[in-house]
């Protein structure tokens, strides 16, 4: 570069153009990403008086935190009913998914593959397309109206996606780990137990956080299959 | 023997999650297929075989025709712009910038809100009112200067579903920023090292080199994104309500099924919108797995 530079001074100039269109550039994104936050932020503490949609671009005059004490005695019970069903949720699935992964990637029998492809197709199907046989069906089972019943469907629906982060995680263990494992005599189970479930920590703390995100986020099966609000869709 | 016994665990341990995704998935699948094809009313027992009738019937409907036309909009707009801002932005982090870091960071923030978050702060941000009732961004471009970036967004006629796609895109462009980055991370130095060597210009070391070897990248954005936009639901919920003018399937699917009872209808729409999705993802599913195998 150095030498470049002695031959041709010229660069000199075009490179702090080409450097300030960058940061120019990066800092217009960084704008265009934080409005919507910085207008949560400050609407949130504005005392309710102040919020208004012609004022929402101006600083609070003062931090009002009443917005937060208000939201948390209204939301705290259904906080707690959040945790209660993402915990054990994200926990289940993510087990059962790295349990499955194990088996797709260092236990492949004859027709793995096309179990892996079919079980991965369960992630991309719309919702909507199984939704009236799921209602019918936790129903059914008289988990509707439940939290057992909504931790049921986010397994399930978990499923596929953890397979795959935790599938994708194990390709990369060596297979001498898991013979060297067999030699010594453990079994598929308790090679997973004592050697693969130890080093699949990163692949946990990823498929958690995705599996938390994902239901604490989720809409659609928390309205058609609601926690609180028994009998809100009278299906038969 | 040892084989059939070694196979035997390993299909053991799989089969939990086998026969439940093979009932939950498949099984309901085919059971919302038969439904499609009764004339079934939720709370009365009885139903015929209608055979396809539900699917012409809608073929005629003028709310599905508002449908497919809102889906294209939204689809066609949010995964084009997606993929380029992704792109782009990727291509500006890899230029080694100072506080990468920081910038990936917030870039990749809003994919951790909500759309139900998203919704409710963009309905704000894109409020049509008019005159001294102007607000969000309307009222940000009125100071700015900049009167002609004024419009009535997602209530402007036909092309509203535009003013919907634009949060979309502000939440996920920075999740397929990311899907590219890793992808130009991937590159060896030493394929660019020798385009520069021979004379390249960094412009055609992008166009010649870098894009063609990310194409795998760009093809599983479109299917992540594709998929998503076809189901888009809760954003719009969360920004207009349901109103007609931008309705999807998804909305539609909704209001009959758990509004009016109509689970023939209901279920003959999540089947048309699981086929679009099926378009999309088993072609780019066959092309992995037959990849990985070979």
């Amino acid at each position: 570069m150095t030498t470049q530079l002695t031959r041709r001074p010229a660069i000199q100039p075009k490179r702090m153009v080409v450097k300030t269109l960058q940061y120019s550039l990066l800092v217009f994104f960084l704008a265009f990403f934080l409005i919507p936050i910085y207008v949560v932020l400050v609407t949130s503490l504005k005392p309710l008086d102040q919020v208004s949609l012609q004022t929402m671009w101006d600083l609070p005059t003062g931090i009002d935190i009443a917005n937060y004490v208000l939201a948390w005695e209204k939301l705290g019970p259904s906080i707690g009913n959040s945790f209660y069903l993402v915990i054990p949720a994200a926990l289940l699935a993510a087990l059962l998914g790295s349990l499955n992964g194990y088996v797709l990637s260092k236990w492949k029998f004859p027709g793995s593959e096309l179990i892996f492809t079919l079980i991965l197709f369960g992630m991309f199907i719309p919702y909507q397309a199984i939704l009236i046989p799921l209602v019918q069906t936790v129903r059914e089972l008289g988990l509707y109206g439940g939290i057992p019943g909504l931790i049921l469907v986010h397994v399930i629906y978990g499923l596929p996606i953890m397979t795959l982060i935790f599938r994708n995680y194990y390709l990369s263990v060596p297979d001498e780990l898991i013979e060297a494992a067999l030699v010594d005599g453990s079994g598929i189970f308790k090679t997973y137990w004592l050697i693969i479930f130890p080093i699949s920590i990163p692949a946990f703390i990823v498929g958690i956080i995705w599996e938390f995100t994902s239901i604490w986020n989720d809409f659609l099966f928390a309205v058609v299959l609601p926690a609180q609000t028994l009998g809100r869709l009278p299906l038969p | 023997m040892k084989t059939i016994k070694r196979h035997g665990a390993s299909i053991a341990l799989l089969l939990p999650s086998i026969v439940v995704l093979a009932i939950f998935v498949y099984g309901f699948i085919g059971v919302n297929l038969s439904i499609s094809l009764t004339d079934e009313q939720g709370l009365n027992a009885e139903s015929n075989f209608v055979g396809l009738d539900n699917y012409f019937a809608l073929l005629d409907d003028p709310r599905f025709h508002i449908d497919v036309w809102n889906t294209l909009v939204f689809s066609v707009a949010f995964i084009f712009c997606s993929l380029f801002l992704g792109l782009g932005l990727a291509i500006l982090i890899d230029q080694k910038i100072r506080a990468e870091g920081f910038f990936r960071s917030i870039y990749l923030l809003p994919m951790a809100v909500s759309f139900i978050v998203t919704g409710v702060v963009w309905r704000w941000l894109m409020n049509p009112a008019e005159g001294s009732r102007m607000s969000g961004l309307n009222l940000l471009f009125d100071t700015l200067g900049l009167d002609f970036l004024i419009n009535q967004w997602h209530l402007t006629p036909t092309w509203g579903m535009l003013g919907i796609a634009l949060p979309a895109i502000w939440q996920m462009s920075g999740y397929t920023m990311a899907l590219f980055l890793a992808g130009l991370r991937s590159i060896p130095e030493e394929v660019k090292e020798a385009a520069r060597t021979d004379g390249a210009s960094e412009f055609v070391i992008y166009l010649r080199i870098i894009l063609p070897m990310i194409r795998p990248v760009a093809l599983s954005a479109i299917v992540i994104l594709g998929h998503i936009s076809l189901k888009v639901f809760d954003l719009i919920i969360a920004i207009a309500g349901k109103q007609l003018s931008l309705d999807v399937p998804a909305i539609y699917m909704w209001q009959t099924t758990f509004d009016a009872y109509n689970f023939a209808r209901g279920a003959t729409l999540a089947t048309y919108i699981l086929v679009s999705v099926a378009i999309f993802v088993i072609p780019y599913l066959i092309v992995t797995s037959r990849k990985e195998r070979a």
